[in-house]
């Protein structure tokens, strides 16, 4: 890279502290001619509405035709949440990862349950969730893979879904100076997607959502055989305004249609077993 | 120490303008130096700042979040954000992302200076 002095230039490197990899990167060369970006293959391609099939053993109903939501889209305060754990210096980050991106369902607490592409965690692909929520209600909803490399994977949810944002899932190398350590992590960016969900995430939501990432990273370290996995969980309020040209964002709200779906199932159920019975009967009588 | 990932050059058009040349990689781990940046673009009197993209040449997920988190700041101080410079992939990422219905994205220095969508 080409280095002009500059009157007011904000360098990296040790000055402002840089993670270890990071100031460990070579300088990248300008990109020349029409070559793809070296991250190119890590990012989704661009959609505009979610496309889904069907999945056993979830519902999977709110996710198709949805767009996707970034804290931009949501309603509530933005919340930037960590859930930090250390793996050890024995167990490098990209392996930490593969793992994680290859056995993510596995992770989630009893209750819950994530129906991905059966290849693991990869750029577009869609996930179909069903959330325990108690009262034996399921949230349907889902999330978009967003970006996946080596050492890091990012999930978007779709309109609908609790919270409008992205979580990034990612493990690196501490510096020598703090343990050398393998750090993984859950870091989570987002705002309630709703004002309903505002009141269910300051309700009892958050907390619910703290106790989940740190089971999910708790099962994680012991599939890595770490012998005590100890979660550190950390909660910053990013921005304190709350959205309320957003507010319309209900319309979508997964939990009130999750409910409205779950009461209705025996009806429906029960409408689609009689339409079955007469094309089976019609099937009858067209051949007698 | 190896030489820097990134570098991010602030220049000053008029009072209310400034332009943050970022070349480089963009991701969580440059933080810093962009609120650095942030903060030498930002003297009471700027409500636009342009980011110039022309030298990005990585960025991952975190960098869109350490976006969102700079566009809250400036917000905050009621300031205009907005960017020019976008490779097709990364213009992109950002309406994938949905960041492009805050960050007003122009194709060039002229036209983001001049606040028009070409």
């Amino acid at each position: 890279m080409t280095e002009t002095a500059g009157p007011e230039r904000v360098r990296s490197t040790e000055q402002i502290g840089l993670s270890a990899r990071e100031a460990a990167a070579a300088p990248v060369p300008h990109p020349t001619g029409n070559a793809p970006p070296r991250d190119a293959a890590s990012w989704a391609r661009k959609v505009d509405r979610l496309e889904v099939d069907p999945r056993v053993g979830v519902r999977g109903t709110n996710v198709a035709g949805r767009r996707l939501t970034g804290p931009i889209q949501g309603f509530g305060k933005m919340w930037q949440k960590s859930y930090r754990m250390k793996a050890g210096p024995e167990i490098a980050p990209e392996q930490a990862i593969a793992t994680w991106r290859e056995h993510f369902p596995e992770f989630w607490p009893k209750g819950n349950r994530f129906a991905g592409a059966l290849t693991g965690i990869n750029p577009g692909d869609v996930a179909l969730l069903d959330l325990a929520i108690g009262g034996g209600v399921k949230l349907s909803t889902g999330v978009f893979v967003l970006y996946a490399d080596a050492e890091s994977f990012t999930l978007m949810t779709p309109q609908g879904h609790m919270f409008a944002g992205w979580i990034t899932f990612s493990a690196e190398r501490e510096g020598p100076q703090d343990g050398g350590e393998t750090v993984v992590q859950a870091l989570v960016l987002m705002r309630a997607n709703d004002p309903l969900y505002e009141i269910a995430m300051t309700f009892g939501g958050h907390r619910k959502e703290d106790k989940f990432w740190a089971a999910t990273l708790t099962a994680l370290g012991e599939r890595l055989g770490l012998p005590n996995p100890v979660v550190d969980t950390k909660t910053t309020c990013v921005d304190t305004k709350r959205q309320w040209r957003h507010a319309n964002n209900v319309w979508h709200n997964s939990m009130i249609r999750s409910v409205l779906q779950t009461i209705a199932a025996p009806v429906t159920g029960l409408a689609r077993m009689l339409r079955r019975k007469d094309q089976g009967h019609d099937k009858g009588t067209a051949t007698t | 120490m190896s030489a820097p990932a990134i570098t991010m050059d602030v220049r000053r058009i008029g009072d209310e303008i400034a332009v943050v040349d970022i070349k480089g990689e963009v991701t969580a781990a440059c933080e810093p130096v962009l609120m650095s940046a942030y903060e030498a673009a930002s003297d009471g009197r700027t409500n636009r700042l342009v980011l110039n993209f022309a030298g990005l040449e990585y960025m991952n997920s975190g960098g869109i979040g350490m976006l969102v988190t700079l566009l809250v700041r400036a917000n905050r101080q009621r300031q205009q954000l907005s960017a020019y410079g976008l490779s097709e992939h990364y213009r992109e990422i950002f309406e994938l992302t949905r960041l492009d219905e805050a960050i007003t994205i122009y194709d060039n220095e002229e036209s983001a200076l001049n606040g028009v969508v070409k």
